[in-house]
């Protein structure tokens, strides 16, 4: 069975635990640093690290519009906490020139939980990824705010007043977590992105399954309302 | 399925069960440090050079009132920053902010904590408040930095619960030596037990004055369970690349940026050589035109007592 070609991309923040998890699923990763690392891949993370960094360096690095391009064409993505912030539409507690991407139709309040004193795990309900609940780790995390009608929230948590926040959304092919699954031995998340990777060769991974079990958006129809 | 707001106060439900979010937890306090990979964090002692930090890419500032180099300069005690400083700072930018509180000063880091600051550097640049021994880390919620010339050293701080290690270097000098002379003993000494047979490691963490539980565990991984960041007299784009060529995870950069002609334009090259370490061609092009590095002291001409790196036990 060949493996799909995962790419991790690799400018700043927890790369090695994101591509650690992904080969344990059965993926090969490869590192994104430029465009041209964009291509043949059958889905890509954005792993977590500094936003407001990792959001500069796309656009240094020429990355951000081909890397929006690739994902509107319906690349397979798992974008956690700092690349969910990168792909989002609209950032609030962020800097102004901070959506590069705009591809996940959703507001996102940057570290919306609190500082790092504030950071926490907790479990997670996850009906996509069946009845054991998700080791959720969250740190200097955003919430979603609102999401466009595209998008399926997939999670919630409650927040200091107990209020439900969306911490997990899905739209097509590109899955955001403001937690970080990677940084747990739990790999079902990487499992349900692998679901939607096929090889080059149209093999999908024995991780499939996962996927194939939860409700899908079709990928053709990532129609984003981004201005 | 599709909800058009996320925001809270509509018909979602939450699971009456789920127990309270624990914080302070050791995956949180390391997994911090994990988002720093990579990065360049930033001693700044105004709101402006925070901002400045951040529009050049820092992924953290480290506020103090005065950077390495003046605190050599200007001697006395060095202390814990004023609280209303730090504050200024973490209301001036979006990312995370450390601290510095003295070797030893548990008020000072409850101070930290109080005030809210991500991180907290206990730190051998400032004058060490206790001879003996360090802060009982696991006691806090917010995560620590320390510094380490060593394995053993490194594996002191991290069983006293610190949650991210940087070599130590010489601070205030820009003078990178001895933060390659600690990185490369770190590196060196983790490849050593790597490759020994665990009846020795009994021996080694003996001789390292070091847990054996977590030697045996540096063995297995053949890394520290924690990040490792450098710092320590990196002054130049090529500095940062030198450290990260070492095995660094990061970079922390003191005096080098603000002490220099050009900060903004320094800081963001360092940013740019730290991602591409390993591109010679894209390191002469961001270091091209930089204006001044700051000066530098040699470390050979420095008195005992005027060398931080010796201090932590």
């Amino acid at each position: 069975m060949s493996r799909p070609r995962v790419g991790v991309l690799a400018l700043q923040g927890d790369v090695r635990e994101h591509a650690q998890a992904l080969e344990r699923c059965g993926a090969r990763t490869v590192a994104v640093r430029s465009p041209a690392d964009l291509r043949g891949l059958a889905g890509i993370v954005l792993p977590g690290g500094e936003s407001t960094t990792v959001s500069m360096l796309l656009v240094r690095e020429g990355l951000a519009q081909p890397l929006a391009g690739e994902l509107r064409a319906g690349l397979p993505a798992l974008a956690t906490c700092a690349g969910l912030i990168v792909l989002a539409r609209q950032v609030l507690d962020g800097r102004p020139d901070q959506h590069v991407c705009g591809v996940l139709d959703v507001v996102v309040r940057r570290n919306a939980f609190g500082r790092q004193v504030a950071s926490f795990e907790r479990p997670v309900d996850i009906a996509v990824l069946g009845p054991v609940a998700f080791p959720g780790v969250f740190i200097r995390a955003p919430w979603l705010e609102s999401v466009g009608p595209q998008v399926e929230v997939l999670a919630h948590v409650a927040d200091a007043d107990g209020h439900p926040r969306a911490v997990m959304v899905r739209q097509g092919a590109v899955i955001g977590t403001s937690f970080h699954p990677e940084l747990t031995a739990d790999d079902r998340v990487h499992a349900l992105l692998l679901g939607r990777c096929t090889a080059p060769s149209g093999t999908s991974t024995g991780a499939g399954a996962a996927g194939a079990a939860a409700p899908q958006v079709p990928a053709a129809a990532v129609p984003l309302g981004v201005g | 399925m599709t909800e058009r707001t996320a925001a809270a106060g509509d018909d979602m439900t939450l699971p009456t069960d789920s127990p309270p979010p624990a914080r302070g937890t050791e995956r949180v306090k390391r997994g911090m440090a994990e988002m720093l990979k990579g990065g360049v964090i930033m001693d700044v002692v105004t709101a402006e050079q925070a901002r400045i930090a951040e529009d050049a890419g820092a992924v953290a500032v480290m506020a103090l009132e005065r950077v390495p180099a003046d605190i050599r300069a200007n001697g006395g005690v060095a202390r814990m920053s004023d609280p209303e400083m730090v504050e200024s700072i973490m209301a001036a930018v979006s990312i995370p902010v450390m601290a510095k509180a003295r070797i030893g000063h548990i008020a000072e880091a409850e101070v930290l904590q109080a005030i809210g600051v991500d991180y907290i550097d206990e730190s051998e640049v400032l004058t060490p408040a206790d001879e003996a021994h360090h802060i009982d880390k696991w006691a806090f919620t917010v995560p620590f930095v320390n510094g380490a010339t060593g394995l053993g050293e490194a594996l002191r701080r991290i069983s006293e619960g610190a949650a991210m290690i940087r070599s130590k270097g010489e601070a205030g000098t820009g003078n990178v030596v001895e933060a390659v002379r600690h990185m490369r003993a770190i590196r060196s000494e983790i490849a050593r037990v790597s490759a020994l047979p665990p009846e020795e490691l009994f021996a080694v963490a003996k001789a390292l004055q070091a847990p054996h539980g977590l030697l045996v565990e540096v063995a297995a991984r053949g890394r520290l369970p924690v990040v490792l960041f450098t710092a320590g007299g990196i002054a130049t784009p090529a500095d940062a690349a030198l450290m990260m060529r070492l095995g660094a995870d990061g970079v922390f950069v003191g005096s080098g940026i603000f002490k220099s002609g050009d900060p903004a334009r320094r800081a963001s090259a360092i940013v740019q050589a730290t991602v591409h370490h390993d591109s010679p061609d894209l390191i002469a092009k961001v270091s091209r035109g930089l204006g001044e590095a700051m000066v530098g002291i040699n470390i050979d001409t420095l008195g005992q007592s005027e060398r931080f790196a010796g201090r932590g036990w």
